[in-house]
């Protein structure tokens, strides 16, 4: 997947989970940026992309995420760093 | 996961344009809808949200549930699961969730926020981990089994605060056996091993909950179907102190709300099942019956042998079974007669239809002839054609989407937990015998020469007499089951019931109705209370009769006997409501037929009427039923 494929997907990830269709992600955009987007639907988040893409993500990533860039680039590594 | 459901094409689509429906009724339809559906963790939680702004207006149609959860884990991200399943049943529940960890101090202050909420139902949701720290692994038998029942009593007596200072159903959830081996196989023989704790633990609490009526929320059991790594993830209880992964959230809903919806006597009661290729492999009509393949020596052979027989257990346990399939019905017949490795019986049978018509047309007569509503059948058929035409023109009717290989068949059906119970009555054990008793019964009707002969030839006695402790599950289970002949539609649990006879003001009384095919069993009840200004009228407060006496004259033999044991009490007149629902208009002109006069007092439901009956005035009415005191 590229940069922008994952971006879209998490995007529209985001958008379904709190159905808000005014969310755009950057790969700089950080949790506390996105309103609700609190620690609840942070790992709600992180189960929809886990089940989507089939990857699981290690707790001390989860925990050191800054933004999503950084999520992004760890599921690009767990997709085994096609793009 | 809930691989029994449909898939959808296009939830986005179809959540935006519900949601785009202004008129809330139909909103709350359309939700309802999509929620008959195989969501995932995510579609369940954009369903849950849109719910969320549908579910403020009391709609027609669907029931409110108030459920508080008290927890000693994380449950926020399970709450979607429990209500899209609710929404599923048509029922909605409002959830109350303590402060995980604190519910012990929110059931012991009257003024908590739980105690505010006033549930119908409570839910323990509690871990092992406590019973397990306390014990050191080399603990001797003795020592860990004191551990196992101080933890049941201590929640014994929860139970009891929650029954008595809430007085709502309480429902336990098993314990999750999350812990792990220490030992590998040796576990098992270490009393304090943990993973053998849990284990014990849980039948322990079997025992107790059997003990104190309450119902058993079985995740142990469910997560030994998906494995334990399905159903408990470390990491999301390192980091949110989830006991149950977020992906099992929509099971655990549905068997949440299999339970809640058994307790309102919404679980399905016929099992409806085609023939070609589901009964048995191959088209009879084509292959003949001894082309047909069923029995030992194949493996689909088997598989089909499987499926009777995981019927016919549903029968022994008071499932009906109907036959719905295109043929000539004479070639179907002749199958239950003649193929010599056919394992259900044309007798385990109560339904048989077999023609070229619409199947939705069959299943309405199926329907009819059981005297059942048409939302209580679950219709299994290995053409994908036939069921979605089924969910289509019926949608009340409950559809399993098959598994393409006949193997997994029963494993399926029994997974989607269409017939979930919350008790096995004597009545439960003889209602497939009694199915078949109606079709001697219905024999003879076709030969009579009037109902009246029909009705004297059957040789009926009604044996009758107040509430008694060993009819309790049974008089519970009629009253939350019993929908067509229900004039009032309250639901009791155990506990209201028993509180109905201890009150010596109250008159309760329960019918047995017996015939030369044999023992109906308990089929109506009867509870009267005491206006509270005017004693001497009593309030026909439930009144329920099993369909499957109707058109016997039962309800004027019970009100020649309900009027007789109050005029003994020197009672002077009976007060009734009709309440209209969507299945009792049986019961719309009950009261007028039988001598009450209209009241014409406002009634806070649309529809409903209030009757009186002045006792002096009533003339008993003449039936065929001879009478047995008990």
């Amino acid at each position: 997947m590229t940069d922008q494929e994952i971006l879209d997907l998490f995007t529209a990830t985001l958008r379904d989970l709190l159905m808000d269709d005014a969310i755009v992600l950057t790969m700089a955009t950080r949790r506390e940026d996105v309103p609700g987007w609190d620690s609840f639907n942070y790992i709600n988040f992180i189960v929809a992309v886990e089940t989507k893409l089939g990857v699981k993500f290690k707790v001390a990533d989860i925990e050191a995420f800054e933004n999503v860039g950084a999520i992004a680039a760890q599921t690009k590594v767990l997709l085994g760093g096609s793009s | 996961m809930l691989e029994w459901l449909p898939n959808i094409s296009d939830f986005r689509g179809e959540l935006r344009a519900a949601t785009a429906e202004q008129d809330p009724a139909q909103r709350l339809e359309r939700l309802a809808r999509l929620a008959q559906h195989r969501l995932s963790f995510l579609e369940t939680i954009q369903l849950d949200r849109a719910l969320g702004s549908a579910m403020a207006t009391p709609a027609p149609g669907f029931a409110s549930i108030r459920l508080a959860i008290l927890a000693s884990s994380t449950v926020d991200h399970l709450l979607p699961g429990i209500r899209i399943a609710g929404l599923r049943r048509r029922l909605l529940i409002d959830i109350h969730t303590g402060n995980y960890g604190q519910y012990r101090q929110e059931l012991l202050d009257p003024t908590s926020s739980l105690h505010r909420f006033k549930p119908n139902v409570v839910l323990f949701a509690v871990a092992a981990r406590g019973t397990i720290a306390a014990l050191q692994l080399g603990a001797s038998p003795e020592e860990a089994e004191k551990a196992v029942t101080q933890s049941v009593e201590d929640l014994r007596a929860l139970w009891r605060k929650a029954r008595d200072t809430l007085k709502a159903g309480v429902i336990q959830q098993t314990y999750l056996n999350t812990a792990d081996p220490v030992f590998g196989n040796y576990d098992r023989v270490v009393p304090a091993a943990p993973t053998r704790l849990v284990a014990r633990l849980n039948d322990r609490l079997a025992e107790a909950a059997t003990e104190e009526s309450v119902l058993l929320l079985d995740i142990a059991r469910a997560s030994e179907r998906d494995g334990i790594t399905a159903w408990f993830d470390p990491a999301r209880w390192l980091q949110a102190k989830m006991e149950i992964a977020p992906e099992v959230a929509p099971l655990y809903g549905d068997l949440l709300g299999r339970i809640l919806a058994a307790q309102r006597g919404l679980s399905k009661k016929c099992l409806v099942l085609d023939l070609d290729n589901t009964l048995w492999g191959g088209v009879i009509g084509d292959d003949g019956i001894e082309g047909i393949v069923l029995g030992e020596g194949s493996a689909v052979g088997e598989a089909h042998l499987a499926l009777q027989r995981y019927a016919k257990q549903l029968t022994q346990r008071g499932i009906i079974l109907a036959i719905c399939s295109k043929n000539d019905p004479a070639i179907a017949e002749a199958a239950f007669k003649d193929h010599p490795e056919m394992f259900l019986k044309r007798a385990d049978i109560a339904a048989f239809v077999a023609n070229w018509n619409d199947k939705a047309e069959n299943l309405k007569l199926i329907a009819e002839r059981l005297n059942i509503g048409i939302d209580s059948l679950v219709f299994v058929d290995d053409n994908p054609a036939e069921r979605a035409r089924i969910r289509q023109s019926l949608p009340v009717v409950s559809v399993p989407e098959m598994p393409a290989d006949i193997a997994h068949y029963v494993r399926c059906l029994a997974a989607a937990g269409y017939f979930e119970a919350i008790s096995f009555t004597a009545e439960d054990r003889e209602r497939a015998g009694q199915y078949a008793a109606n079709l001697e019964r219905e024999a003879l009707l076709g030969s009579a020469e009037s109902m009246d002969d029909f009705l004297k030839s059957l040789e009926m006695t009604v044996a009758y007499g107040p509430f008694t402790p060993v009819d309790l599950a049974r008089v519970t289970q009629l009253i939350n089951k019993t929908n067509q002949f229900n004039p009032t539609t309250r639901r009791y649990t155990a506990e209201d019931v028993a509180g109905f006879v201890q009150q010596s003001s109250n008159i309760t009384l329960q019918f047995r109705l017996l015939d030369r095919f044999g023992d109906n069993g308990l089929v109506s009840t009867m509870i009267l209370r005491p206006d509270r200004a005017r004693p001497d009228i009593l309030e026909i407060d439930s009144w329920v009769m099993s369909c499957r006496v109707f058109g016997r004259e039962l309800e004027n033999e019970a009100m020649n006997i309900a009027v007789e044991t109050a005029r003994k009490r020197g009672v002077k007149a009976f007060r009734a409501d009709y309440i209209p629902t969507a299945k009792n208009s049986l019961n719309k002109d009950l009261y007028p037929n039988l001598g009450f006069t209209p009241m014409n007092e406002e009634m806070p439901v649309a529809g409903a009427t209030r009757w009186l009956l002045n006792l002096a005035d009533y003339a008993g009415r003449q039936t065929q039923i001879q009478r047995k005191g008990v």
